[in-house]
Formats: C-alpha cells, sequence, structure tokens
C-alpha cells in the first residue's frame, strides 16, 4: 500500500521555555492511500494535538519543536508539510487535507446560508470557476452526503445536528481531498445518526478514494470502522495494529484496559473494573512508561526507561508495533 | 437526624443508623419513589403571528410516565438526547413543577415548590449530574461543598470533630482516600473522575433514599467511567439506594441497571428486566437503538449490510408530535392503526414485567394489517 502521509518524529509543546508541556512526543505514523486510521485516546492524550499539528493549525502558545510531515501528492513528489510557505499552505489545505471537527453545531457560520458557505471555499481555491459551475458542485456534493439539494438556502439552525454534520463532511470533501481528518465527528450526535453518518462516510470513502484519520475516544467505534488503529496515551503511540487484532489481542496493558472499559451489548455479562487511577497531567508525566503508575503489570525498567515503539516478537509481529517493556521490540519503528 | 446516628453511620462497617428516615433504612424491594402519569409540557412563547390564535403551542417533553424505584434496585432510563429523560429526572426531584400526573414519595403525593417542604424533599431524594465540570463551585474548596451539604441537611452533628468525622466518612465512601488530601483541594485540582466522585459524596451528604443520576458517567474518560458505575453499584447495595440512571447508552445500562426502560419522543415504548429488554428487544425501537450501538465483533467491512429501512430518519418535532405512535414516521413495520392510536403497555410473554408500547404484540391489530 502506498503512503499518503508520513508522520516521523513529530514533537508539539504549549509554551516555551522550562514550563513548556510536550503534547505529543515523538510520534511516527504513516496513513496509506484508502484506509481508515483510528486514533485512539483518553482526553489529554494528545491526539486532537496532533491532528492539528500535521495540518499547522495549532494556535499559540502551541509549536510544532521537531519532526517531518510527509505528504505524497498524487501526481507530484513528496514534500515536507511543516515547511511550506504560507502561499503553499493555502493551496495545502482543504485541497489535499480537509478536516471535519469536533462539534458540528458551532463550525458552521450561523448568519450564513449552506450554499454560501459550501461555494466559498471553491471561490477562495478556484477563483476562475464560474458561480454557475460553483453552485452545481455545492449540489453535487449535498446529494453526495444525503441532502436534498434544496436545502442549500437553509441556514445552519434550520437543519438538524446529524443534518449539520453532514454538510460539514459535504463542505470537508468538496475539493476532493487525499486525506479527511475527523475529529470526534459524532460525539455530539445520537447513536442511530451516528451509525448513518459513519456508513455513508465508509462508502464515500470506497468510491472517491481518500484516506481518513478518524480520531475518537470511544474504541469499540474505531474497531468496527477503521483498518488499523493507533492508541495514544500522554502525548505517546503506545499500541498501533490492525482494527481486529488490537480487538482480539491487544499487546499493551493499557489497550487491553481500554477495552475492557466498555461493557458488551452481547454476549455473557461480566465484572469490568476499567482502569484505575486518572489520566497523567500532561505537566508532571511520570518518569518511564508514563502508563506504569496505573499499569497491573509493571515491573522494575517501567518506571525509569521509555519503552520504544517497535515491531513485536509475536508471530504477526510485521504488522503491528508496540511501546512496551512486555513485549521487547526487534526494531524499532522509524 | 441526631448526632448519635452520624456517630452510628460513622462507625467501621457502615452499620444502619437507627431509626429517623435515611440511609439504610427499609428492606430491598421497598418502593420510595413512583412516577404515575407523569407529564411536562414547556409553553412555546407566541410570535407576533400566533398572537391573535387561539391555539396554544407546547412542547410535549414528556407524557404518561410511569416509573417504580425501589430500595437496592437501579432502573436505567434510556433515549436519545431530546427524548425527554433529563425532563424525568428533573421532575423527579420537583425542580419543574409537573403538568399532569403523580409522584409518590412512599406512597404519599408530593407537590414541592420550594422551602422547607423542598428541603426535606431533597434530603430523601438527590440528584447528580452529567458535569462535574459545572456542578461544583471553583471557587470553594471541597470540604465547603460537602460541609454544606451535611449543615442544610442536619447531618453535621454537634461539634467540629463531629462535622470532621462526617467529612472523612463521605471522601472514604467514594473512596477518595485518605481524605485529608483531597478535603482541602479546589474542584481544579481534582480529575473528572475525582470530581465525579465529590459530586457523589455531596449527594450522600443528605443521607437520601434515593439518587437521581442523569448521565453520570458520559462527560468522564473512558477508561475511568466504569470506576464511577461500580462505585454506584457498591453504594446502592451498601446503604440500599434506589438509583434512577439515566443514559443514552444502553450497553452501560445493561451492566449496570436490574430494570431498564426505553424512552422515546417524551414517551415509555418499552420496559422490563435489563438483561431481557437488550438481549430479545421488543419495540422497533428498540431494536434500532441496540443495531445501531457500536459493536467490536462487526468488523468494518459489512457495515452497510442490511442497513436499509430500519427506521433511520430523526426524531419528530415534540411541538406537534406525530399522531398515535410517535415512532410510526420512522417505523419499518408501522401498520395502518399505528398512525391512529397510541399503542397501549402489551405484555410480551417471554418473561415476567417485560412490556412494549406496540401494536404488534396485538393479535387483533396484527391480524387486521394482514388482511
Amino acid at each position: 500500500m502506498e503512503p499518503v502521509l508520513e508522520i516521523r518524529n513529530l514533537n508539539v509543546e504549549y509554551g516555551l521555555g522550562d514550563k513548556a508541556v510536550r503534547a505529543v512526543r515523538d510520534v511516527n505514523l504513516t496513513l496509506h492511500k484508502g484506509e481508515v486510521l483510528g486514533l485512539a485516546g483518553e482526553s489529554g492524550s494528545g491526539k486532537s494535538t496532533l491532528a492539528y499539528g500535521l495540518t499547522r493549525l495549532l494556535a499559540p502558545p502551541g509549536v510544532i519543536t521537531g519532526g517531518e510531515v510527509i505528504y505524497h501528492p498524487e501526481k507530484s513528489d513528496p514534500y515536507d508539510v511543516l515547511g511550506l510557505s504560507d502561499k503553499a499552505l493555502r493551496a495545502f489545505r482543504w485541497a489535499e487535507t480537509a478536516i471535519v471537527f469536533q462539534g458540528a453545531m458551532n463550525s458552521l457560520n450561523p448568519v450564513h446560508k449552506i450554499s454560501t458557505q459550501l461555494t466559498d471555499v471553491l471561490k477562495a481555491h478556484d477563483p476562475k470557476m464560474s458561480e454557475h459551475s460553483r453552485n452545481a458542485r455545492a449540489r453535487e456534493m449535498l446529494k453526495l452526503v444525503g441532502i436534498s439539494p434544496d436545502r442549500m438556502d437553509a441556514y445552519p439552525h434550520q437543519l438538524s445536528g446529524g443534518m449539520r454534520q453532514r454538510v460539514m463532511i459535504g463542505m470537508a470533501l468538496i475539493l476532493q481531498p487525499q486525506v479527511v481528518i475527523m475529529d470526534e465527528p459524532t460525539t455530539a450526535l445520537d447513536v442511530v445518526m451516528q451509525r448513518q453518518i459513519l456508513g455513508q462516510l465508509i462508502e464515500l470513502r470506497e468510491r472517491l478514494g481518500f484516506s481518513v484519520i478518524f480520531i475518537t475516544h470511544d474504541l469499540s467505534l474505531l474497531v468496527e470502522f477503521s483498518n488499523r488503529i493507533a492508541i495514544m496515551y500522554g502525548g505517546r503511540i503506545v499500541e498501533e495494529a490492525p482494527a481486529g487484532t488490537i480487538y482480539r489481542d491487544a499487546l499493551h496493558p493499557y489497550s487491553k484496559g481500554l477495552l475492557s472499559s466498555f461493557p458488551a451489548l452481547r454476549g455473557p455479562r461480566r465484572e469490568l473494573a476499567g482502569i484505575p487511577g486518572s489520566p497523567p497531567d500532561l505537566a508532571g508525566m511520570p518518569s518511564g512508561c508514563s502508563f506504569h503508575p496505573r499499569c497491573p503489570k509493571a515491573f522494575e525498567p517501567c518506571s525509569t526507561h521509555i519503552p520504544v515503539l517497535g515491531r513485536p516478537g509475536t508471530p504477526d509481529g510485521a504488522a503491528r508495533s508496540v511501546a512496551c517493556w512486555l513485549h521487547p521490540t526487534e526494531q524499532p519503528v522509524g | 437526624m441526631t448526632t448519635q446516628d452520624v456517630k452510628a453511620s460513622n462507625s467501621p462497617g457502615f452499620s444502619v443508623p437507627s431509626g429517623g428516615p435515611g440511609i439504610g433504612v427499609g428492606t430491598v424491594g421497598e418502593v420510595v419513589l413512583e412516577a404515575i402519569g407523569l407529564t411536562k409540557h414547556f409553553p412555546v412563547r407566541r410570535g407576533l403571528r400566533q398572537l391573535l390564535s387561539r391555539e396554544r403551542t407546547a412542547v410535549h417533553a414528556v407524557d404518561d410516565v410511569h416509573l417504580t424505584l425501589r430500595r437496592g434496585r437501579v432502573v436505567a432510563l434510556v433515549g436519545e438526547s431530546g427524548s425527554g429523560k433529563s425532563t424525568v429526572a428533573r421532575l423527579l426531584a420537583q425542580l419543574y413543577p409537573r403538568t399532569d400526573g403523580d409522584i409518590q414519595l412512599h406512597g404519599e403525593t408530593t407537590k414541592v415548590k420550594g422551602g422547607k417542604a423542598f428541603r426535606s424533599y431533597a434530603a430523601r431524594v438527590q440528584m447528580i449530574f452529567q458535569d462535574p465540570f459545572a456542578s461544583l463551585n471553583p471557587v470553594h474548596t471541597i470540604r465547603y461543598h460537602l460541609t454544606r451539604a451535611l449543615k442544610i441537611h442536619h447531618n453535621a452533628g454537634k461539634s467540629e470533630a463531629d462535622l470532621e468525622n462526617a467529612l472523612n466518612e463521605l471522601l472514604t465512601r467514594v473512596s477518595l482516600t485518605p481524605p485529608e488530601r483531597y478535603l482541602d483541594k479546589f474542584p481544579h485540582e481534582l480529575s473528572g473522575g475525582q470530581r465525579q466522585r465529590v459530586a457523589i459524596a455531596r449527594a450522600l451528604g443528605a443521607q437520601p433514599e434515593a439518587l437521581l443520576a442523569d448521565e453520570p458517567v458520559s462527560m468522564l474518560d473512558v477508561s475511568i467511567r466504569l470506576g464511577v458505575l461500580n462505585l454506584l453499584r457498591d453504594l446502592k447495595e451498601r446503604l440500599n439506594l434506589a438509583i434512577l440512571y439515566i443514559t443514552h447508552d444502553i450497553a452501560s445500562a445493561r451492566y449496570f441497571a436490574d430494570e431498564t426502560l426505553v424512552m422515546y419522543a417524551g414517551r415509555m415504548v418499552e420496559g422490563g428486566d435489563s438483561e431481557t429488554v437488550t438481549q430479545t428487544p421488543a419495540h422497533p425501537y428498540t431494536r434500532l437503538l441496540i443495531d445501531s450501538a457500536p459493536d467490536p465483533d462487526r468488523l468494518a467491512g459489512d457495515v452497510d449490510a442490511a442497513e436499509e429501512d430500519r427506521g433511520n430518519g430523526e426524531p419528530p418535532s415534540l411541538i406537534r408530535p406525530p399522531s398515535g405512535c410517535r415512532f410510526h414516521p420512522r417505523c419499518p413495520m408501522a401498520m395502518s392503526r399505528c398512525s391512529v392510536d397510541l399503542p397501549i403497555r402489551l405484555e410480551i410473554g417471554d418473561k415476567p414485567g417485560h412490556w412494549a408500547a406496540c401494536w404488534l404484540y396485538d393479535e387483533a391489530t396484527v391480524k387486521e394489517a394482514a388482511k
């Protein structure tokens, strides 16, 4: 599989100097063509910061302190997104990588019609396009996400939450980007609507062939909808594997804990415990593996040495990676 | 409650205080709080255009809800946002006046508006809110929050030492130990899970008989949700509390509750023992809800299998709710009667107590539709 986006040793900090908080630490991750990559983690694990970092949307005091984000365009040579000039960055955003933000309720401008907001994007990226073809494209997009095109002239408040979220998805896809980042796209929606929208998104991906980075805290949703899952804890990726592998045979104790934090709807009813303790404070990160104070299997090296993300020695080790001293790695990733 | 009672409940093993209403009295299964035909309509402000018309519009938030909370039992109320589940909790807490129906505490009709009557009602029925970031005052310490709850409900005892004991006791009950470490902290110094535990401790400060928990874990991090649910279950068993658990996550209702009730657009559509409702759902809406819940066993690939015709669409407007069954415009199995007559509660017959408000379980109607 061809890579579309390669993240290499990305570091993001909030603040400067001694007081800086390292929100994303040495993250290596590759997004392949046409896949859905799930990024799971609790609040404060750095998953949203990672997404904003790689699109250079971080607001101050967020600073990218190191690393590379290599983007592979369809027709030309790969380049580093972090090194783009302002002008090149404006062209790159939306046309190559689009993002769907968390609260659809708040991401649309309440005083503009849906049609204005959809065609605005086209106007900015392709000023030569005629008004007629812009409108035609916007209608086509609405149809694609399952909204009747005669709602073009509606204001956001006239649409329901689910419809607004669909408009956001349509808007993200309007310039046919290769990569779509979805930051908790359905958390504000009901389960029934969530399933409809995600089902539609998967269908669109098959039709249009874009790749998705899907950020959420709901691991059971990711297992169902993504191809590969990366789990973040304390700013680092602690495990990465195909979705089915994570679900059946997670290696990292945190991934296991996260999986057993969801009561099952089917199968035998069993006692679940969750994970003891609470997520770490990024300003005062524990030494060594940041999960060791909550880990039921912690032993000597955990509190002093940071485990490196690498291929484990298991038979299916080539397709997965884990950062845990319980699973000594044969070859580090990146 | 006297000082003696506080001391008694402070003794190791959380022994039951003697006499008076409060924690630990009564047997498992005793009815504490009952809602009968509970109804709440919120009036809609009339615009200029409607000023001259006689019609008065209202949001039919909750219609004809029946539920019973028993000691030592958890009842889950499941529904989507806008289904009226939080309104039910607020009605039961007497935070809103009801439009119609009755709330009975130990078989007695209660209607309180404020003042002393409300306080004595609140001492027996306490509420836990969804957002522990908003329900604690950021400028006050944990000690202040808990002391206030104890003093208002006269559980603080007579001396400083009694109060200190009661405070320690409360924090120990919600597993925030050692208590000294948390008492003088401010809410922002605690994590979400710890804050929700403080909110629970504050509710326990009143020594209630019933807890109304409105989405108590949905704002918390995934890994600590179960910790809070397990704590509530533990408290239910030790203190013999009646708990109403409001949630949108039907899987957690199965895990935590003894009985599950499903609400749709302001009405109850199905109810029964949690295991029965989640494993053999009877109402088409409950089936839709369960099919829509994320299921890791259904791996990527067969996502859109049987996706069609399962009742897609959205909940209706509650200002002019659909006639007959409120689910009929979305229901894949709707019959002609569904759009005319409001379905009554019908026994399903697979397990005792399992009912659904759906004409599919009325033989005469099904036969009529088959013709």
